[in-house]
């Protein structure tokens, strides 16, 4: 009875081993690296906050990341007048969808919606973000290893340079960008970290306020087994 | 002291006599006498109600901020999907709102099958406690209605795919089906008319038929008295004053019990909340993150966990009957496949009750049975025709069991 009870609860785990797999390149953390989180916010708002909107996220929840209003509203608001405003673009999502054959998503919660059983939602963007090639056969010239016939040209070109992949769907520099290799991996993981803090800007007080929570319970606990124990010892 | 005394009994007696508190509260609690002897198997039908009320008063605060609206803001972002993004983000406390209420879903149907469970175990539904029994059956159809409208509001892809996929199946149903299935909609596809009104199901016409169903449910437990792990009627033997031999009162041992279950559940409940409340893509599925589209089916439409059994009985059903195409048999099975537990009391001959004194059969067969609900089982479609099976055979297979003798009095294992 037993062996037969494991066998069938390893059976599943022996069902989900087969099927197609993606390999993805783990993101470095950067939830608590303040720095690393404002640069991706700088590197967000001037590349990517120009066809892509965030429009739940509002430019003074960057406070969260130790900027302050003034900062804010020097550094990074192109978009907006006031700090209070949401990260909105002004390109029409009509003429968006004429441009590029689909409007591009609007990015507040992507690295949310991006995770899979292959990995993380910060795993896949930091993969992909990594993974442009040139493709003369697409309409903007560059292809993705990860995404397919992507309708997004390699935005962050000048930094990192031209890939082309091999035959063995490897990719190699061949004309470096401004930046070196490990430079722009740098960049990206500082990116995707802000994208990562900016899908749920709340994820770290949750964590903390959590622990709290469980200590509160642990000790409410030893109470409540107390005065059980006490009402019940008189029932055999 | 005395004085304050006698006014809150002179407050008691003035109410008394114009409502049933005292009594209420002894048919109730103070001399509703349980078992003495419930296991951890007992626990989940206090935790089901605690569930119930962290969804009611947690869908209150949520319905403040919702908007179901499928038009697109500015941004392009349907309406209905931004506002719950709002809710976690510009609402104080929203988040910890809105992620009870996602785990809470979960948690709910998690309690609600471990205590149908606890049901088959010990032959909870057989006489006398049939009734008691359909109420639950109820509960949990009502259960699932209000999960299956609750999914969609948030408008994410698999909200809006996973409604696509459930009324087509209504489109199955011979001759009127189609038409049925726009009349569910409001529209000829899933749309503002549909989030519309699965928010008013969700919020309104469900939790109403739920708490009407608890309350059925409740009252007809005290009518006739819990069951227990030995399923052996503590009625039976009396004290001189008519109390069971094997009782206790449910206040204040069941309460200060179920206290410690609280807690146990609520550290469970918060580690989820506070550090997974995407269960790992099993409470909130990743690809609801994106909003809405039409125009984008996903490549894989699968319904959260707690439909997955219901689901892969529909999927079971791959082949046409009586010129009727297969997706309808399978919403039959499905359908079949809910329903059959109604008929539990009366399929079930077992001369005892509880699983403790059922012989070979019943525990071999039973445990096959569970293996059906293992996600990603193997011999899906084999294991479905086992699942009808094991309850069609029930008269027989129970009924052959060697059982072993039931004790006279409950035992404390």
């Amino acid at each position: 009875m037993k062996k037969f009870l494991t066998a069938i609860l390893f059976a599943p785990i022996l069902a989900f081993a087969a099927g197609a797999t993606l390999h993805l390149d783990p993101a470095p953390d950067k939830a608590t690296d303040m720095a690393a989180l404002q640069n991706g916010a700088k590197i967000f708002v001037n590349y990517c906050l120009n066809c892509h909107s965030a429009s739940y996220m509002r430019y003074n929840r960057l406070k969260d990341i130790g900027l302050s209003d003034a900062q804010i509203k020097d550094n990074l608001l192109f978009t907006a007048d006031k700090v209070g405003e949401p990260m909105r673009i002004a390109m029409q999502r009509a003429d968006a969808k004429v441009w590029f054959g689909a409007p591009p998503p609007d990015l507040t919660v992507i690295a949310r919606a991006r995770a899979s059983e292959f990995g993380s939602g910060a795993d896949w963007l930091y993969t992909y973000l990594r993974s442009f090639y040139r493709d003369e056969s697409r309409p903007t010239g560059w292809n993705n290893a990860i995404f397919e016939n992507v309708g997004m040209p390699h935005v962050l070109w000048e930094l990192q340079g031209d890939q082309v992949m091999g035959p063995d769907h490897k990719l190699t520099l061949v004309k470096p960008g401004k930046m070196k290799p490990q430079e722009f991996d740098a960049a990206i993981g500082d990116l995707v970290g802000f994208l990562k803090y900016m899908g749920e800007p709340v994820g770290e007080f949750r964590k903390q306020l959590g622990v709290i929570v469980l200590i509160f319970l642990a000790v409410i606990f030893v109470f409540a087994y107390a005065l059980k124990r006490e009402y019940w010892k008189d029932v055999h | 002291m005395s004085k304050v005394n006698a006014i809150l009994q002179g407050t008691l007696n003035w109410v008394d006599e114009r409502f049933p508190l005292t009594s209420n509260w002894k048919a109730h609690l103070s001399e509703y006498y349980a078992p003495k002897n419930f296991n951890f198997w007992y626990f989940f039908g206090s935790l089901a109600m605690l569930v119930l009320v962290i969804q009611i008063v947690t869908g209150i605060f949520l319905t403040m901020h919702f908007k179901p609206d499928a038009s697109l803001n500015a941004s392009g972002v349907p309406v209905a999907f931004a506002s719950v993004e709002y809710i976690m983000r510009d609402v104080s406390w929203g988040w910890l709102i809105r992620y009870m209420h996602s785990t809470g879903a979960s948690a709910f149907f998690v309690v609600v099958y471990l205590h149908m469970f606890r049901g088959l175990l010990y032959g909870s539904y057989r006489k006398p406690r049939e009734l008691i029994w359909l109420f639950g059956i109820g509960i949990f159809l009502c259960l699932m209605g209000e999960a299956f409208f609750g999914y969609l509001l948030p408008w994410g892809q698999m909200s809006f795919w996973g409604a696509q996929v459930i009324v087509n199946l209504f489109s199955a149903i011979p001759v009127i089906g189609p038409d049925l299935s726009i009349w569910l909609r409001g529209d000829y596809v899933v749309g503002d008319a549909t989030l519309n009104r699965f928010f008013a199901f969700h919020v309104i016409a469900m939790p109403l038929v739920l708490l009407g169903l608890v309350g059925a449910h409740i009252i007809a437990l005290h009518e006739v008295g819990s069951n227990n792990p030995d399923g052996v009627e503590i009625k039976k033997k009396k004290d001189a004053n008519g109390i069971p031999l094997d009782g206790i009162p449910f206040h204040p041992y069941y309460t200060v019990k179920d206290i410690v279950g609280v807690v146990v559940f609520l550290f469970v409940f918060s580690i989820i909340v506070f550090f997974m409340p995407e269960g790992g893509g099993y409470f909130l599925e990743y690809n609801n993150f994106d909003p809405a589209d039409p125009l984008k089916t996903p490549p894989h439409i699968a319904p959260v966990w707690y439909f997955t059994p219901y689901y892969s009985l529909l999927r079971a059903v791959t082949y046409p009957l009586l010129g009727i195409d297969a997706k309808f048999w399978g919403v039959v099975a499905m359908g079949a496949g809910t329903l059959i537990f109604a008929f539990l009391p009366w399929l079930d001959r077992s001369p005892v009750k509880s699983i403790r004194y059922r012989g070979p059969i019943t525990k071999w067969l039973l445990s096959i049975w569970i293996v059906g609900f293992i996600p990603g089982a193997p011999v899906a479609q084999l294991l479905s025709v086992y699942y009808f099976l094991f309850f069609l055979t029930m008269p027989i297979w129970s009924s052959l069991d060697r059982c072993k003798p039931e004790p006279d009095r409950v035992t404390m294992k």
